[in-house]
């Protein structure tokens, strides 16, 4: 679905987020002498915001692909995701990954 | 003695099996961003003025959404804040170089750049850690730009049937995957990817499911870290 937002706004998005991750990244390369170390509970929580945050975008797009919850066989998706999964999980790679997923995905579309 | 220059084409080298995976999503990310709406200008400028790949995909997905601003903003900040563990990580390294250097070092910091840099400084103290650095930063960005803007090139063209809006989901899962180290960060995963299908599912207004679902899952982490299930 194209983008409701007007040029100009999507170009204030991206002004925002960018100058937003930069503080991010410099945080602590920075602060470095006065904040030598992340707090204990902060290091904590941070180190799981990766596998939460990832989860959060790969979940709903397999398992309710158009907004209701598709979990069976004919869902090509979740199939195809599943499969993909098997592939970042034996290869650690984006593109195997990616080919595998989307390989299968066609394969139920269109031979299946 | 390495030279400076030496050790700059050691972190472009270091990278180089990383772009497989860099190109492919970069491609994607070009792809989605005038899937939704956007131009080629705006692909180049998410690439150029973030520069964070897994934040610009949710952020263009969330704009064809026409999800509110601030949920766009704030969704791309909670999915960056895994680069505040790397700044801390490799803030010692980084102590001495100039307030200009840190900006460009702190403009570079990815994934891929922060990981293959760790590592080199763990092995070798002699490495010009900053040239290394670049070299891996700089390479990585360069790719990163041709890539997104061939991918807007490509992506009005591209047949809907295919599906190429299924590659986004897949470049996320390829990255989450790799941070299932305990059960502690299994917890996270599945508690908040099932609370981001359930926010979908029921409707919540406003595109809230990854703010949530980082919020609750970070806590579902912290929960079995804290009963001693972090084997």
């Amino acid at each position: 679905m194209p983008t409701g937002y007007d040029s100009a706004t999507v170009w204030l998005v991206i002004a925002l987020a960018g100058v937003l991750t930069f503080a991010i990244r410099g945080s602590f390369i920075y602060l470095f002498g006065r904040i030598d170390d992340v707090p204990p509970t902060v290091e904590s929580a941070l180190e799981y915001v990766p596998a939460a945050v990832f989860a959060a975008l790969v979940f709903p797009a397999l398992l309710a692909p158009s907004g209701d919850l598709a979990v069976s066989v004919g869902n090509d998706k979740l199939v195809a995701g599943a499969l993909a999964a098997l592939a970042a999980w034996y290869t650690e790679r984006v593109l195997a990954t990616i080919l595998v997923g989307m390989g299968a995905l066609w394969v139920l579309r269109f031979v299946v | 003695m390495p030279t400076v220059s030496s050790d700059l084409l050691d972190g472009v080298r270091a990278a180089g099996p990383l772009q497989l995976g860099i190109a492919p999503f970069g491609l994607v990310a070009g792809v989605a961003a005038v899937e939704q709406g956007l131009s080629v200008a705006h692909a180049l400028g998410f690439s150029s003025l973030v520069f964070a790949g897994a934040s610009q995909l949710a952020m263009i997905e969330l704009l064809g959404a026409d999800a509110p601003l601030a949920i766009v903003v704030g969704t791309a900040v909670v999915i960056n804040l895994r680069t505040m563990m790397y700044s801390a990580s490799i803030a010692p390294y980084f102590r001495d170089l100039t307030a200009r250097a840190k900006a460009l070092a702190s403009y570079l910091l990815t994934d891929q750049a922060y990981a293959v840099s760790i590592a080199r400084y763990g092995r070798d103290g002699e490495t010009d850690r900053f040239a290394y650095y670049v070299g891996a930063g700089a390479s990585l960005w360069f790719v990163w730009q041709v890539t997104t803007v061939a991918g807007a090139l490509l992506g009005s063209g591209l047949p809907p049937e295919w599906g190429f809006d299924f590659a986004a989901p897949l470049v996320f899962l390829a990255l989450l995957v790799p941070t299932l180290k305990d059960r502690a960060s299994g917890a996270s995963c599945l508690v908040g990817g099932l609370v981001a299908t359930g926010v979908v599912v029921a409707g919540v207004p406003f595109h809230l499911d990854i703010i949530v679902a980082a919020v609750v899952g970070v806590l579902a982490g912290l929960g079995v870290e804290s009963l001693g299930g972090d084997a």
